[in-house]
């Protein structure tokens, strides 16, 4: 890893050096962040799982096709999304402004078709099969609460980190942020990605109509 | 921005290639899951290889895309062990509480 000598590498990282995780506070206060999101989210998810498994009329709203294959795809497309972020974090790591910048604007394109695919298949439920939050014809309306609450958190969160993108994106081109900055960004995003790789298997997948 | 936390921030990470194999590797567990959910099984057998599933998903955005394989130990002795652990005390105090109430509700 390449090393700079610093007061962090100078001093002991257990002694308090100033930077002891060899990181900029950016970078650190994100992980941080991150963190507590994850508790939030686990939260959310582990409720999920207690009212999921304990309720037999638990209702099965998502066919393979087209729900799961739908689904399915968007699955693929934030896991595209979090490909294109990598390259741009490499290519700022290298000081190639202009190619961070494009990859930045790819995986913007890849969040706005995530939250485009995710608000028709929300649009579909709520006007064609009557899910609302507080109920839905096939069973309990627990599941309303927890689909639409757990889906619509998750959704926020693509569209702040679109947003912060954007933001970066400008600050990065016109040369105000740095390659750090660039990274504590993929940070978020592939964070929002991993909270997916659970939302998608646990809210869909457990959900399957036969 | 200084160039000390610059100089920090900035990790090596993964080579495109190795980058690209983890991606293909997200890609093809989750038409795993996708194949599973074909297959019908028991709601809690089918929740338990979905998590384990989910977290061996999960491992792989952090370590590669997330850069963590490649900072400090230190970060991860401190991030991880903390977070699992208050996961644990969700599990732990959370479901049997739940399915204790759920035994005494009036049938």
């Amino acid at each position: 890893m390449h090393e700079v000598k610093t007061e962090s590498t100078l001093s002991s990282a257990w002694s308090g050096g100033g930077s002891p995780f060899a990181m900029g506070s950016k970078k650190l206060g994100m992980w941080l962040f991150i963190v507590s999101d994850t508790l939030t989210f686990s939260a959310l998810l582990v409720t999920y799982s207690y009212s999921r498994l304990t309720n037999p009329d638990w209702p099965r709203p998502f066919p393979i096709h087209p729900a799961i294959i739908f689904s399915t795809t968007m699955t693929v497309v934030l896991l595209a999304s979090s490909l294109t972020m990598v390259m741009a974090v490499m290519a700022a790591q290298r000081n190639d402004r202009k190619k961070a910048v494009l990859w930045i604007l790819a995986t913007m394109v890849g969040g706005l078709l995530f939250t485009g695919l995710h608000l028709t298949e929300w649009f579909n439920m709520i006007t064609k099969e009557h899910f609302t939050i507080t109920g839905n014809p096939d069973g309990t309306p627990l599941f309303g609460a927890v689909f639409f609450g757990i889906t619509g958190l998750h959704m926020t969160h693509v569209m702040i980190g679109v947003i912060y993108l954007g933001i970066v994106a400008v600050g990065y081109g016109r040369g105000k942020f740095s390659a750090e900055d660039v990274e504590v960004n993929g940070l978020y995003w592939h964070f929002v990605d991993l909270v997916w790789m659970f939302v998608f298997p646990l809210i869909y997948l457990m959900s399957v109509k036969y | 921005m200084d160039t000390h936390a610059h100089a920090e921030g900035s990790h090596a990470g993964a080579s495109v290639g190795t980058n690209l194999a983890v991606w293909v590797g997200l890609v093809a567990i989750t038409g795993l899951e996708v194949f599973l959910a074909y297959m019908e099984l028991q709601p809690t057998v089918m929740l338990t290889v979905l998590v384990v599933l989910s977290v061996v998903k999960a491992g792989m955005i952090m370590s590669y895309f997330m850069h963590l394989k490649y900072e400090k130990f230190s970060l991860v002795l401190w991030l991880v062990p903390a977070m699992i652990f208050c996961i644990c005390m969700m599990f732990i105090f959370f479901f049997p509480e739940a399915f204790r109430l759920l035994q005494m509700r009036p049938h």
